[in-house]
């Protein structure tokens, strides 16, 4: 260590500890922020923690899979946080039975939309068939549409940085969005949040109110299934 | 706490094995969360089941937690934009225009057909 300033350096940026610290911390700050601003949707905690991180792994020259191995802990806890929710359903499940009705029909309202505008967006922006294809299931949580990626011989990777994204940019815009179309129905709003943007939407529900956080849930659930089937026919149906 | 994140642990467990085994088109934690959904409701009817992670709102507990923090999960994955910086620099624009306007177009189609669906029914029972 004293004769090379570096070894600790190189010693440490090979560890998961390093990197899993890196992600808590910055999180945290990130988060905090959110906090200060009252929630503001442009304090978005995951926007800001994804471009802190990546650039310092720019300006550190570490691989992005380095990275991952110390990240992927927090990573893995998007499974067992998926079946926690089970927990805010059951005990909403009166308000949650009570409008079954206009929650499945707004499921496949919007996982058509979602889906259908994407990729004729997509073709019309020009852009190429397999990043058409990667987009296609954007909607959706990471691990599911890194899955109908790949079924698609489409590229998993870009699929899940589009996921991301459309969350973020979902997240940002569903509280001004939503004051201007009037709504105050918070079943409606939250599982809108859910349906277009998956967890992220999800966590951003949860800032604003229980019940939509509940409603957000579902739609992100129910959303994973009804994406699963409809991506596959869209793709053969719009894309040239 | 370690008993309740075992069970959450136990439920994506199942629901993946199940969905692996049967080829279901479904994400594994779906069927764990439906999976963790019957198990607390059928914990209410049968005083049985209420032992252990299923008592005294251990599980609740857990959940929550985990919610808690929903967000940070999403930062490893996220983080992968770096992979992409080269797409990002040919068709970045295009690419963050197309999915802006897919999800307003997403959040408005899904929420009018929210409430125009329960005004219907609302109308309905009124009748």
């Amino acid at each position: 260590m004293k004769d090379n300033p570096f070894s600790l350096w190189v010693y440490l940026s090979q560890s998961p500890l390093l990197w899993l610290t890196v992600t808590l911390l910055v999180y945290a700050s990130t988060d905090a922020v959110s906090l200060a601003s009252r929630r503001h949707p442009l304090a978005n905690p995951v926007l800001h923690a994804m471009w802190i991180i990546g650039a310092f792994l720019l300006v550190t020259g570490t691989s992005y899979t380095t990275y991952f191995a110390g990240a992927q802990f927090v990573h893995f806890l998007l499974g067992p946080a998926t079946v926690a929710l089970a927990v805010p359903l059951y005990e909403n499940r009166r308000r949650v039975v009570s409008s079954i009705v206009p929650m499945l029909v707004a499921l496949v309202a919007g996982s058509v939309t979602a889906v259908v505008s994407v990729v004729l967006l997509a073709e019309l922006a020009g852009l190429p068939r397999d990043v058409v294809l990667s987009l296609a299931p954007k909607s959706v949580t990471a691990g599911v549409a890194m899955g109908i990626a790949e079924s698609l011989h489409a590229d998993p990777s870009l699929a899940a940085v589009a996921v991301i994204l459309t969350g973020i940019m979902g997240a940002i815009i569903v509280t001004p969005l939503m004051n201007r179309t009037g709504v105050t129905d918070f079943r409606a709003r939250g599982f809108a949040a859910g349906l277009a943007a998956h967890g992220i939407g999800t966590a951003r529900a949860f800032q604003v109110d229980e019940i939509a956080g509940v409603f957000s849930g579902i739609a992100m659930s129910l959303n994973a299934l009804v994406t699963s089937f409809l991506v596959p026919l869209a793709v053969t149906l719009l894309v040239r | 706490m370690l008993a309740s994140l075992g069970l959450i642990l136990l439920c994506q467990l199942i629901g993946e094995a199940v969905v692996r085994g049967l080829g279901l088109p479904l994400p594994g934690p779906v069927l764990g969360l439906l999976l963790l959904l019957i198990l607390l409701l059928a914990r209410d009817r049968f005083a049985l089941l209420a032992c252990g992670p299923l008592r005294n709102g251990g599980v609740e507990t857990a959940s929550k937690g985990l919610l808690a923090h929903l967000s940070l999960l999403f930062v490893p994955a996220g983080v992968g934009v770096v992979q992409k910086l080269d797409l990002l620099a040919s068709h970045g624009v295009a690419i963050i225009l197309v999915l802006a306007l897919s999800v307003v177009v997403t959040l408005l189609a899904t929420v009018l057909t929210f409430r125009l669906v329960s005004r219907l029914l609302r109308q309905q029972d009124a009748r």
